[in-house]
C-alpha cells in the first residue's frame, strides 16, 4: 500500500470512529443538532425584537453569523475525544500499530467536516422555518458561503484539536474550549452589528476575523456590499490552518511520545 | 541475524532529570517468555515502550525481530503487539467495532478484519458481549479485549505491560492462561509484572529490574539458587520434642536448624529423597511429626536479598500515582 493510499484508508477508518461515537452519546446529538436549533430560536425570538438591524430583517441578518458560529464549534468535538485518547492510552495503542502517524489528527478533522455538514443541514432547516431567504444569491454564491463555511469549521477544527491536546481531561477541554472562543464569536458582527457596539469593542469587532467571515457570508447570500470581505474571510481561514495545524501536529508529538 | 526475538543494549532513557534506564541489556530467544519483574517506577514500562517504538531511547540500542526499534520503526510495528494496564480500547465502540477497527489499521482487507474480529471475540469468550460498547465491560472484559486488539494481526513478539494489574483473582488466572496460550504457540512475549508469582509462573526467564538497572537475570530457578537451596519444615505436634528435632536433622543440614513455633526449618542442599530421610531420623528418636514439606524460597526471598526490599511494598498504589510515575 503507498504511503497516500495509506493515510487515505486509516484517515476513514479513524473518522468512522468518530462519527460511531456520536449517536451513542446523547449529549453530542444533542450539541449538533438540538442546540443550534436552541440558539437560532433564542436569537430570533427572543433579543430579534430588540436588536436594530436597519435593512434587514433580524433573521435574515442573524442566520450567516450563527450558522458561522455553530461550525467554528463543530470542532469541539475533536478537543474531546483527542484529551479522551490521550487519557485513556488509545494513542499509545495507534502508534504502535503500521498506520499512518498523522491520521489520528486527519481522522479528526476529516470527521468534523462530515459533522458540519450535519449541522449545516439541520441549521438551514430551521433557519428557513423562521423564515430566513437568501435574497438575490445565485447558486454559485450560496455554494462559496458552503465552501467558506465548511472550511471555518475546519481550520477551527485544529484550534480544537490543539486544545484537547493541552487538556488532561475531557471536561478541562470543554470548558476551555468555550471560554476561549465563546466571547470572540460574540465580540463580532455575528449578532449585532458592529457599529452598535461602544468604542474599544466596535474597531475590536471590526477586526475580528468572526466579523469578516460573517460579512462574507451575508455579501454572498444577502448582496450586501462585498468589499475585501469575501477573500479576506478565506485568507483568515488559511491563516487559522497555518498557525493551529503545526502547532496541533507538534503537541500531538509532544503528548504521545512520553 | 541472531535468534534473540529482543535484544537490548545498554539502553538509557531520562526523563527530565529522572533517569529511568541506566544502561539496561536483556534478550529473549524467539519463541521465549521474558519476565521484567520490578516494583512501580523500576523502568519496566520505559523499557517496554521503547520496544513498542513510542519512545526513542537516549542511549543504547534495541532490535525485536531483528528490526531496530528507531531505525526499522515502521517496519517493526507490523511485527508487535502491546497490551497493557492501561487497556487502551474504544470505550464508546463494541468489542466487535474495536477489534475490526485495528485490523483495518493494520490495512487488513475488511472482511478479513472483521472474521479475525470474531474469532479472536470467540477465543477470549467475548462473542456475547461483542455488540456492546466496551464501556459496558467488566475489567477482566476489557483487559481480554485489550489483548486481543494486540492480537489481531498475530504478531510474532507481544509485549504486555502488567497485564494482570488490578484484576481480580479469576481474572488473574485466565490471563495467565490466555498468554500461555500464545507462548506455547510460538510467540515470544515481553510481559512485565511486580507478581513475583506471575513473573514465576509465565516467564522462561526472569529479569529483575530496579531504579533503571538490571540487578538479577536467569530463570526462576537460577534467581532461586541465589538466595540458597531448598528449606526443609517441619511441623512438630509437641514442642517438647523440638530440641531432639534439631539434633536429628542437624546431621542433613546445611546449618544448624532453627526452630520457631512448632516449626524447625533446616537448609538443605540435595532434593530426592529429603523428605524420605528426615522422617526415618525423626522417628527413630521418636519425634512426632505433624507435617513435613520441603520449601523452595519464593522470588519474594529472591527480590529482597536482592534489593533489600520486598518486590510489592513500594511507595503506594499504582492508581494513585500520575501517569509520568507510572512510567518512570
Amino acid at each position: 500500500m503507498s504511503a497516500l493510499a495509506m493515510t487515505v484508508s486509516d484517515t476513514l477508518v479513524l473518522a468512522r470512529r468518530n462519527l460511531m461515537r456520536i449517536p451513542r452519546q446523547p449529549d453530542l446529538l444533542v450539541a449538533y443538532t438540538v442546540q443550534p436549533v436552541m440558539f437560532v430560536l433564542l436569537f430570533v425570538y427572543v433579543f430579534g425584537g430588540a436588536i436594530q438591524t436597519p435593512g434587514f430583517d433580524y433573521v435574515d441578518f442573524l442566520m450567516p453569523g450563527i450558522i458561522a458560529q455553530s461550525i467554528a464549534f463543530g470542532g469541539f468535538v475533536t478537543a474531546l475525544g483527542l484529551s479522551e485518547d490521550v487519557q485513556k492510552g488509545l494513542i499509545d495503542r495507534f502508534r504502535s500499530l503500521p498506520m499512518s502517524r498523522g491520521a489520528v489528527l486527519s481522522g479528526r478533522t476529516f470527521s468534523d467536516i462530515l459533522l458540519n455538514c450535519l449541522s449545516l443541514v439541520v441549521l438551514f432547516t430551521v433557519g428557513f422555518i423562521a423564515g430566513f431567504n437568501f435574497q438575490d444569491a445565485t447558486v454559485g454564491e450560496i455554494a462559496l458561503g458552503i465552501v467558506l463555511l465548511l472550511l471555518l469549521g475546519y481550520a477551527f477544527s485544529w484550534v480544537f484539536a490543539l486544545i484537547g491536546l493541552y487538556s488532561s481531561t475531557p471536561e478541562t477541554a470543554n470548558s476551555l474550549g468555550f471560554t476561549l472562543i465563546f466571547p470572540l464569536t460574540f465580540a463580532s458582527s455575528m449578532f449585532v452589528p458592529a457599529e452598535s457596539m461602544p468604542d474599544g469593542l466596535q474597531q475590536f469587532a471590526e477586526a475580528n476575523p468572526f466579523t469578516t467571515i460573517t460579512d462574507a457570508l451575508r455579501s454572498l447570500w444577502l448582496d450586501t456590499p462585498a468589499h475585501t470581505d469575501v477573500w479576506m474571510a478565506f485568507v483568515w481561514c488559511g491563516v487559522i490552518i497555518a498557525i493551529f495545524a503545526p502547532l496541533a501536529i507538534r503537541r500531538y508529538r509532544q503528548v504521545s511520545a512520553r | 541475524m541472531s535468534d534473540d526475538a529482543i535484544l537490548v543494549e545498554g539502553l538509557e532513557k531520562s526523563y527530565g532529570s529522572v533517569r529511568a534506564l541506566c544502561g539496561v541489556d536483556f534478550s529473549a530467544p524467539t519463541g521465549s517468555v521474558l519476565g521484567l519483574l520490578g516494583p512501580n517506577g523500576a523502568g519496566k514500562t520505559t523499557a517496554v515502550r521503547i520496544l513498542a517504538t513510542l519512545l526513542e531511547p537516549d542511549g543504547g540500542t534495541a532490535r525485536v525481530a531483528g528490526l531496530d526499534v528507531v531505525r526499522d520503526a515502521a517496519k517493526l510495528r507490523s511485527q508487535i503487539g502491546l497490551a497493557g494496564q492501561y487497556a487502551a480500547v474504544d470505550e464508546n465502540l463494541t468489542g466487535f467495532e474495536n477489534l475490526e477497527m485495528v485490523g483495518r489499521l493494520y490495512h487488513m482487507p475488511k472482511a478479513e478484519a472483521r472474521a479475525r474480529a470474531n474469532e479472536l471475540l470467540d477465543h477470549f469468550e467475548l462473542a456475547e458481549a461483542s455488540k456492546r460498547p466496551a464501556k459496558t465491560y467488566s475489567g477482566g472484559m476489557r483487559r481480554r479485549l485489550d489483548l486481543a486488539a494486540a492480537l489481531v494481526y498475530r504478531p510474532p513478539v507481544l509485549f504486555l505491560d502488567e497485564p494482570t494489574t488490578g484484576l481480580d483473582p479469576r481474572s488473574r488466572l485466565g490471563m495467565w492462561e490466555t498468554i500461555e496460550g500464545r507462548a506455547s504457540a510460538g510467540t515470544t512475549v515481553l510481559l512485565t509484572t511486580q507478581y513475583l508469582d506471575e513473573a514465576d509462573r509465565l516467564a522462561d526467564r526472569i529479569v529483575v529490574v530496579d531504579q533503571g538497572t538490571v540487578i538479577a537475570a536467569g530463570t526462576s530457578d537460577e534467581l532461586k539458587d541465589r538466595v540458597g537451596g531448598e528449606r526443609l519444615e517441619v511441623h512438630l505436634e509437641d514442642d517438647g520434642d523440638a530440641e531432639r528435632a534439631v539434633a536429628a536433622l542437624a546431621e542433613i543440614s546445611e546449618e544448624r536448624p532453627s526452630v520457631e513455633d512448632h516449626t524447625v526449618r533446616a537448609a538443605v542442599r540435595r532434593r530426592s529423597g529429603i523428605i524420605a530421610e528426615a522422617v526415618r531420623r525423626l522417628d527413630d528418636v521418636d519425634v512426632c511429626v505433624e507435617d513435613i514439606a520441603l520449601r523452595r524460597p519464593t522470588l519474594d526471598d529472591v527480590f529482597i536479598a536482592l534489593t533489600g526490599h520486598a518486590a510489592e511494598d513500594t511507595t503506594g498504589d499504582d492508581e494513585a500515582q500520575p501517569r509520568e510515575e507510572v512510567y518512570a
